[in-house]
Parts: C-alpha cells; structure tokens; sequence
C-alpha cells in the first residue's frame, strides 16, 4: 500500500529529476540554464504567430496520443502509429490527386480526411491480425508497418507522384491553392485542425469510458483471457480499438498534407506519433490528461525551434527533456510497484 | 499504516499543476528576454539545410556570410541550420524564416533546393522582406513573388575542372560520381563533370573507349540512415568495382574521408570532394582538389543592393572570375587544388583553366543524351536555359537519368 506522502512525492520528484538532468546538461553544453528553460517552456506563446504554430503540432499530436490511449486501453502498444499516420497522408493525397479546378473543395477535403482515417485504420489493423494470427508482438508488426509506410511515401514522392521533372524530398507538387485549407489570417493556423483533434478526443474519451463497448475494451487490457472467460469479444475488441487508433493517426496524417504540407512529403509523420507515444505513456489509458500533456509536449517542442536563434543552442534538448520526463514517471511507478506502463 | 488521502490520480493532477505552473513562469522569463534589434545594423538572415560545420555546401554559405560580418561593419548574420526533415521534423521553412525576420532580419537567403515552396510561401507571407532563395528558379518559372529573388553559381565550370583533375590522375580511366538526387541541377553538374573529364582525357591521349563513367544516386544531399543510401559504403563499393577516382556531388565530405583511408591503406585512389573550399583537409593524401562556391561576392553585392534600395528581382547566375579563380573577394566559383594531383596534373590543369577562361565551351555540339538521342548538333552551342533544365545524363556515362 503506498502512502500519501509518497503517491503525493513521486511526480514531483520525478519531473524535478527530469528538468535537473537538463539543466546540467546544459549547464555542460555552456548555456544560460534559465534563459533556456525560458524559450523551452514559454518560447511557443510569445506571439500570435508561434501560438499558432504551436497548436497545429498540437492537433495531430493530440489525434495520435488519443488514437494511442485507445489501443493501450486494449494493451497494445501500437508503435506502428508513425505508419499509420504516413499511409493516411498517402490515402488523403490519393484522393486528392482527384481535384480539378472548379470541384467542390469540400468534397476533397471531407474526402481526404475519411481516405486517411480508413487507410489508417486498415494500415493498424494489418498489424493486430499479425498479432492474432501470427503471433508477432504488435511492438515489432507496428515498427515494421512504419519502414513499409515510409517506403511507400518515398516511393511514390520520388516515383509516379514525383514533381515534373524534379523529384523532389520536399515532396510532390504542391496542392492546388483552394485545396490548402484556409488559416486564419497571418498565421498558419488552421482552426479546424484543432478542433477535429477535440471532437476527436471528446468521441474517443465517451467510448473507453462512458460506454459498455469501451469497458469491454479496457477489460481486454487487463487481461485477454480473463475478458474471454467472462463473455467478451477479445478478438473483436482489439481490432476495434487498434482500428479506432489508426483512424485517429491516419486523420492526423490527412490534415497535415490538407493543412500544413500542402504537398505529400516523404515524411508525413515526422516523429509526432512518437511523441504521442511519449504522451500516451505517461497519461496511459486515461484520456483525461491526454489534452494537458500533448499541449505540455507541443509548447517544449515548438519552443525549441527559437534555441539555436536565441541562445545557440542544439533544439533536440526538447526531446532529451520529454524523453526524461518519461523515463522518470516510468522509474517512479515501478519504485512504487505501479505497472510500468 | 496511514491513510491514504492523495490517490494515484490526484498524484498525476499535482504534477500537472506543476507542469504549468513552471511553464507560466517561465513564459514570463522568455516574454522579458526577447531584445529588440538594433535600428543601425542590417541584419540578414540564413536559412542551411546542413550543419554548419558539415565540411560542404551549407558551411561555404555559412564561412561567406562570417567572412562579411567581419569585413562589413554593421552587418550582422543570424541563422538557422540543419532545416531538414531528419534533423528538425515538424520545422517548415516558413516558421524558421518568421524567427529569423523576429531577430530583425531584412534579407534572407535560403540556400537548398528543397527550400523552394516553403522560401515561396513565407516571400508572400512577408511582402516587405527581400528573399533569395539560391539553387531555386521561381523568377524562371514565373511563379516567384515581387520580392523574391534567386542566386546561383555556375558550378558547370567547378565540375567541368573537378572531372579534368580526375581524368588526368586516373591510371584506369574509370571514374566514379556520387550523386544526391536526380534533378535538373544535379543532372547538369554530374554531366558538366563529365565533359570535363572527357576532355581532359582525350587530352592526355587517353583511349575514348576506356573512360568510364559511372553515376550513382544515394537520394539526397547528406546521408540520412534508413533513407538514403549510406555514402560510405557507395563510395567503397566504387572503389572496389574499379574506380580509380570519385568525384562526389553531395553535401558531405564522405568520398575524400573513405578515399584518404584508402590511400592510408596502400590503395592508389583519389577523390574530388565538393562545395567547402577547405573539403580537402579531410583526407588530404587522396585530394584532387575541390570545386567550391565562394558566396562572399555575390551576398555582398546582395547586402549592398537591399540596405541601398537597389535590389530588383532577378535571376542571378554567377561563375568564376577567370583572372583569379580562387579570389576571394571577386570569384564566386573557385577550385582548390589538392596535394594528391601531382605537380605535372597541377600545370595541365592550369591549362584547362586557362583554356576555359579563354572561351573554351565544353557545352558545344555534337552531344548527345543518355538515350542516345541528340542534345546538341554538331557545332551548337547550349543556352543557359538548356543547361540548367538538364533533362538526362550524357551518351556515354552510367546511371540512371531519371529517379526510379
């Protein structure tokens, strides 16, 4: 039985721990420690501009981390996520490649995001039947899922997508200009992007908590044979779930090649459902700090691009610092005999 | 045992307290530390898809804008490197050029050919800032804004003197070009590096049928583990197919890196790396000798343009000042020769320099594509436009002319 003084300390102490092995890192690399944590934590809400920024790493940030919490509610640890969220790029820019002057944009738009959220949800549930029916641990079907995903984005940036003449690793030819969605003006905030993040996350939390289909998913999650034993679907759930997560990666995907690339780059991904991995880690299935830590982990990340400007220095301290941050909450939960993840 | 009044999640509540609480201080601390720039100075701004010190393409820019700040008084360079999707994923070019205009920037450079949409949108998002992107052709292709100029050097010639250093030294003919990724402007400089080869090699008496030349891509401008194909291993694996000398087109110094490990190892072979005037230093013992971008010229006369209010939209080609190739202040393609050509190789290439600056054009007819069909008749002379679309290798080298 842990107590209070303790439950009440581990946090605490952990993310204390995690800032401290920054700042000495820091200190070591011969940086201002405070001017640092300055830009880190607060660089990404000075103006207008980088708010903006901020929240439109926020939104597919959050989509993976909420797809993510609902595949680890079944206990799958779903790092195909990255995968997932290039092929529904790929997917979105498919239907996409469609669009003549003239069409209704919204069409494509709505189009778009439904081909990504489908090619997602096929993309994670390739790696669910493998883990079903062949037995491999979906941590290495997931992994393997992403090298495919990313060759498939190159294949197609660099082959039959390709920009005329000039293949290009910035990807294909941009979009038609009424295709990009509309942003807000001066900014490169697209206020809908945000917003399908919230819907997305209100519908995921109601399921996994509010309704009989999401206990029965959670009961999986604790333990497959005991569910079975007690009438659930199992088999049915897991897919479900992981199928409910490559939608919410592929839909993040679909919204930045509509949103934010305009164009399908190699790398649509980009390391954000790695770090909706971080997040999901650290909330586990609890949808409930989802919003707070992926826009904890959106501001350190954006911030982080004014390091090298303001202070010279490196910007992946961002990641050393979450990943840190991580580590510590992973280490004090199992000091105090919590599950690991 | 205590009772236990603070549950697992009231734990994780209080932590997330204390997330934000810190991140509100801390904002209050940036929100103080961000200095306004000074009025006098002028600022410009750098946008490097490489490290700075990378040894190649992004540290020239780099090493040309220092060189200025230290001899323009008042000039002041801030930058951002390693823009690329491996190094800082989630970073548009748009967002870096916002930060950079934030610290007072009134011209900014961009400086890689995967920069071109991104330099596009943030020149329309900031109409009162000047904007070159180098290597881009946006005024070409009519698609650059009022405010949107372009700049590049007429490498043609640096290749041309790096493919002659490689085909006089070459005891087997057989030459080796590793490339970034096939487009236009690595098409044209892998076949002016050719010609320049060709040339040299029917110089020297050397059998036609005996030079080959052989292209292979790894698929971008560095290496990018799991994307590209590793230069190090290409570079070996040329030298073990035959190569005598590599002639690298990359970013990154890796050809004359695994070259002087190889002459270190008792193996006769040479490598020309590209862009760093300094590049040789990396592996000196089998250094050809490098063709390099000397940006201090035309950024000077870029800076000059914008502070005077003499800037106007254009399409700037620059090459090499032929009274002194290497002059800093005046040539803005040079070639450093290297201790591994030999004092014979050094004095014939000084003849192809010289035959070049005296209107020697290896873009003359007959040459034909790879596929055998014709670019230029015989005695035709390429246009520039020609030149920087480079639609193909050349009949007579090895490699493919299109991405798969």
């Amino acid at each position: 039985m842990k107590t209070q003084f303790v439950a009440l300390r581990t946090p605490v102490i952990a993310m204390g721990v995690a800032l401290a092995v920054t700042a000495v890192l820091l200190l070591l690399a011969g940086a201002d420690v405070l001017a640092a944590f300055g830009v880190l934590l607060g660089g990404a809400l000075t103006t207008p501009s980088r708010i903006s920024d901020m929240l439109m790493l926020l939104a597919p940030l959050l989509l993976c981390a909420v797809g993510l919490t609902a595949s680890f509610a079944a206990g799958q640890y779903n790092l195909g996520i990255e995968g997932q969220m290039t092929v529904g790029g790929v997917a979105a820019m498919w239907w996409l490649r469609g669009y003549q002057d003239g069409s209704p944009v919204i069409l494509y738009w709505i189009g778009a995001v439904l081909c990504g959220m489908l090619m997602g949800a096929v993309w994670a549930m390739l790696v669910a039947l493998l883990k079903r029916y062949m037995h491999v641990s979906e941590i290495f079907a997931g992994l393997g899922f992403n090298f495919v995903a990313l060759g498939l984005a190159l294949y197609l940036v660099f082959g039959p997508w390709k920009r005329p003449g000039v293949a290009s690793m910035s990807g294909t030819e941009p979009l038609a200009d009424a295709l990009w969605l509309p942003t807000l003006t001066g900014t490169r905030l697209t206020l809908i992007t945000p917003i399908l993040a919230i819907v997305m996350l209100a519908i995921v939390w109601r399921l996994i908590r509010h309704t009989h289909w999401g206990l029965q998913v959670r009961a999986c999650g604790l333990s497959a044979l005991a569910s079975v034993r007690m009438g659930v679907p199992a088999t049915r759930r897991t897919f479900e779930a992981m199928a409910l997560c490559g939608a919410c990666a592929g839909m993040a995907g679909a919204l930045q090649i509509i949103g934010v690339y305009h164009s399908l780059v190699p790398n649509v991904a980009s390391g954000i459902g790695l770090m909706g991995l971080l997040v999901a880690l650290l909330v586990r299935a609890d949808v409930r700090w989802v919003a707070l830590v992926a826009f904890f982990f959106a501001i350190i990340t954006s911030g982080s691009i004014q390091l090298p400007l303001a202070l010279s220095i490196d910007s992946s301290i961002s990641g050393v610092l979450q990943g840190l941050i991580v580590l510590a909450i992973i280490v004090a939960r199992a000091r105090r005999g919590e599950d690991a993840a | 045992m205590k009772q236990q009044m603070v549950s697992g999640r009231t734990s994780r509540t209080m932590m997330l307290v204390v997330v934000a609480i810190l991140s509100l201080v801390f904002s209050a601390c940036a929100a103080q530390s961000s200095a306004p720039a000074a009025d006098e100075k002028f600022v410009f701004g750098l946008v490097l898809v490489g490290p700075i010190n990378d040894g190649g393409w992004s540290q020239a820019h780099y090493d040309s804008a220092k060189y200025i700040e230290s001899k323009t008084p008042g000039s002041q360079m801030v930058y951002v490197d390693k823009v690329n999707p491996a190094d800082r994923p989630n970073v548009k070019v748009e967002q870096v050029v916002d930060e950079l205009i934030a610290k007072g920037a009134k011209l900014i450079i961009t400086t890689s050919d995967d920069f071109k949409d991104g330099t596009r949108e943030a020149a329309k998002a900031h109409p009162d800032v000047t904007f070159v992107h180098a290597s881009g052709d946006d005024v070409i292709t009519g698609k650059a804004p009022a405010n949107l100029g372009n700049l590049m050097g007429r490498m043609e010639y640096g290749k041309m003197i790096a493919g002659c250093a490689a085909a006089l030294q070459s005891a087997t003919g057989n030459i080796s070009f590793i490339g970034p990724l096939v487009n236009d402007e690595t098409r044209r400089l892998a076949d002016s590096a050719y010609l320049g080869a060709k040339y040299c090699w029917n110089q020297r008496g050397g059998d036609p049928a005996a030079l080959k030349f052989n292209v292979t891509w790894i698929g971008f401008w560095f290496n990018i583990p799991g994307v590209t194909l590793d230069p190090t291993k290409v570079v070996n694996d040329f030298f073990t197919a035959g190569s005598d000398v590599v002639i690298s087109g990359i970013d990154t110094p890796e050809a004359v890196v695994e070259a002087g490990k190889a002459q270190a190892a008792g193996k006769a072979v040479f490598a020309v790396p590209y862009d760093f005037k300094e590049a040789c230093a990396k592996g000196e013992a089998a250094c050809l000798g490098v063709p390099y971008f000397n940006w201090v010229p035309s950024y000077t006369k870029l800076i000059n343009d914008v502070k005077g209010g003499t800037w106007k939209q254009e399409f700037t080609m620059f090459g090499p000042d032929w009274a002194d190739i290497n002059a800093v202040e005046t040539s803005g393609i040079g070639f450093a020769k290297g201790k591994a050509l030999t004092a014979e190789n050094a004095t014939k290439l000084d003849a192809f320099i010289a035959e070049l600056a005296g209107g020697l054009n290896l873009w003359t007819g007959p040459i034909n594509f790879q596929d055998g069909t014709a670019f230029l008749k015989d005695g035709e002379v390429a246009t520039d436009k020609q030149v920087w679309y480079m639609p193909q290798l050349l009949e007579g080298m090895e490699g493919q002319s299109v991405s798969k």
